[in-house]
């Protein structure tokens, strides 16, 4: 499947006949050309860099919580009146969770958008063949 | 805590009610779909009340609220690490695991390596997690209904039991999300009316309270001890268990099989994590003000674990009648944490461990359903019985070790099946093995179980259980390779870039698609 995906991607997907000789493959020619789909690549480039940047960052906020509050005393000092700034960075993690749960969705619409164009296309080439 | 008139007929209310509920779901319950996802009918937003449900168990707002009392901001720091570990979820897991599952989390796994190691280990692991969650629920609403009405421990048990059983057997997965849609509104609403008359006392303003919680209790309540490396490292594993666990927990990945598809999952995790950080900011002040109102000794001598704290408070803010209602809220919460593990364990013995495992998934519709209503009669019934053997540990504490292993055995697997092209089927059940072995195992020769003389030195082993886990995988993928290849070229397995495909889009029930196409 590897060897060929190259080279004859383009031509075949716009010469839809082809697509019938090819029988035997036929299923996982569909999913070779699935992924080809300029709509699909910016889905998953988008959505990887998005999600790896979002669960890097929220973790290292996360772990910076547990190293400050176990190995340093520096969130025991008092941020206003008796709060202490272990209180400020606590609720911050609330603060980060709602927020970048929000700027997920918006962005997940989009990815929903191209997602169903992805889906069209491939049921179009469906009820063609 | 003498036993309220008002708090008998509000437990035979809520009763009444659920049950109500379940003859209802169990004139729709016909099919498997029915039973175990609620044939997709979901909406969003009522899938994230039922999230909540599953989430704020009876240990989660007894236990925390007790440790925030008793401890001070440790219990804020754990609620925080729930919130990032929802945020990790909505980011990695519901979306993939919604386009690649159908009934169980096997199913999602199944859908890639299709062998039969898969599915038993996966199936075996959530009957495992969820027993043990179970448990720790069982044994907390013995405890607190024996308080609250009187019962025997036993007898509450078995009650509990018995309604658990039922709820699930006759009304399947709709019964169960109704039941926990109903408590999440009950809980949510008892919570906000005891926030309303606690911070009353403290002319509406959190940093009064905590200028008395200071005053009266300590500042070390705002504060954490500087501890010793083995400490230090043992409370950054409870944070850590705590962050992966609650990722983990199998009760909550299945329930985004109830939805339609991938965007309302979505919107049932970002809706649940809105509502959970009102609550658990509410929790915490709560926490805060019981040790003020209440005082950390009177909380102590009614249970040593703090599980206590919030009824306590409940009576002391607005007497008998809001004793009841908080207790009710806690009753509500036992029963659908309860029927929510029930379902999750039946679907894995039933669907994972019968039909597709015993019956090669040969079995007849009809035979499957016999099964369905069958295996949540026979779990409740363990269920009881275990309890009868695991009285008084703090719920909190057991809580999290169910978490661990949750952790390390679904965690590494799953992230893994999403996102390594390399990883097989060999790796997949030997990195679930090394993730039970190694929590199991770390757990039982750690302090909570061997108390001084314990081998290991951390109560919570995540921190090194998990890392563990993925090594197996690691190691399990290479010895499987030559196997792995050999699927591949046969077809068991399903291309990497196929799965991609299906979890990105939700296309990839090749033949399904079209059917749905030709119907709209």
């Amino acid at each position: 499947m590897e060897r060929n995906n190259g080279s004859n991607t383009d031509e075949q997907a716009a010469a839809a006949g082809t697509d019938a000789s090819q029988a035997p493959a036929g299923e996982s020619s569909e999913w070779h050309q699935i992924m080809q789909a300029p709509a699909y690549k910016e889905l998953v480039k988008g959505k990887r860099k998005f999600v790896i940047t979002v669960v890097a960052f929220s973790l290292v906020f996360f772990m910076i919580m547990t190293v400050l509050s176990t190995f340093t005393t520096v969130l025991n000092g008092q941020a206003v009146g008796s709060m202490t700034w272990g209180v400020v960075y606590g609720s911050a993690h609330f603060a980060v969770a709602l927020i970048l749960s929000c700027v997920y969705v918006y962005r997940a619409n989009k990815w929903d958008r191209l997602a169903e164009e992805v889906r069209q296309e491939t049921s179009e080439k469906r009820m063609g063949t | 805590m003498s036993v309220e008139p008002a708090t008998i007929v509000i437990f035979i209310a809520i009763i009444a009610l659920t049950l109500g509920i379940t003859a209802w779901a169990s004139r729709r319950n016909k099919d498997t779909n029915q039973h175990y996802a609620a044939g997709g009918t979901i909406s969003g937003w009522q899938n994230a009340l039922a999230v909540v449900a599953d989430l704020i168990s009876a240990a989660t707002f007894l236990g925390v609220l007790g440790l925030v009392a008793l401890n001070g901001i440790f219990g804020f720091y754990l609620l925080g690490a729930t919130m990032i570990a929802f945020l990790c979820v909505l980011l990695l897991v519901v979306e993939p695991l919604r386009n690649l599952g159908k009934f169980t989390i096997a199913d999602a796994l199944m859908s890639r390596f299709n062998v039969k190691g898969v599915r038993v280990l996966m199936a075996v692991n959530t009957v495992i997690i969820t027993i043990f969650y179970m448990i720790t629920q069982l044994v907390g609403a013995g405890v607190i209904i024996g308080l609250l009405l009187g019962l025997d421990y036993a007898l509450a048990v078995i009650v509990i039991g018995v309604l658990m059983g039922i709820y699930v057997m006759a009304g399947g997965m709709l019964a169960t999300t109704w039941i926990q849609i109903v408590k999440s509104v009950i809980i949510l609403g008892a919570i906000l009316a005891m926030l309303m008359f606690m911070l009353a006392r403290f002319s509406f303003n959190p940093l009064t309270l905590f200028d008395e919680v200071t005053a009266q209790v300590g500042s070390d309540m705002f504060t954490t001890p500087l501890g010793t490396t083995i400490g230090g490292l043992d409370t950054m594993s409870t944070y850590v268990a705590q962050i992966i666990g609650t990722a983990a927990l199998p009760h909550i990945w299945i329930r985004f099989f109830t939805v339609p598809n991938a965007k309302e999952a979505r919107t049932s995790i970002v809706g649940a994590i809105w509502i959970l950080g009102l609550v658990f900011l509410a929790i915490t002040l709560l926490g805060y003000g019981a040790a003020v109102l209440v005082g950390q000794d009177v909380i102590t001598n009614a249970d040593a674990g703090g599980n206590l704290a919030a009824l306590q408070l409940a009576e002391l803010l607005g007497g008998p009648i809001l004793l009841a209602v908080i207790a009710a809220a806690v009753f509500g919460a036992i029963l659908s944490t309860v029927s929510g593990l029930v379902i999750t364990a039946s679907g894995a013995l039933a669907h994972d461990l019968y039909n597709h495992t015993i019956r090669n998934g040969e079995a007849s519709e009809q035979e499957q359903m016999r099964a369905a209503r069958l295996v949540p009669v026979v779990i409740s019934a363990i269920a009881i019985l275990l309890a009868f053997g695991a009285q008084g540990f703090n719920l909190a504490l057991l809580t999290l070790l169910a978490a661990t292993i949750a952790a390390s055995v679904n965690i590494p697997v799953l992230l893994l099946t999403l996102s390594w092209k390399g990883f097989n089927a060999s790796g997949a059940i030997i990195g679930m093995l090394t993730g039970l072995v190694a929590s199991l195992g770390l757990v039982l020769v750690g302090p909570s179980v061997m108390g001084e003389n314990a081998l290991s030195p951390l109560a919570n082993p995540a921190l090194v259980s998990v890392p563990v886990a993925f090594l197996g995988c690691y190691l399990g993928t290479l010895l499987g390779k030559s196997r792995a290849q050999e699927e591949r070229k046969q077809g068991v397995e399903i291309p990497y870039e196929k799965i991609q495909v299906r979890l990105n889009t939700g296309i990839g029930d090749i033949e399904k698609e079209p059917k749905k196409e030709a119907v709209s």
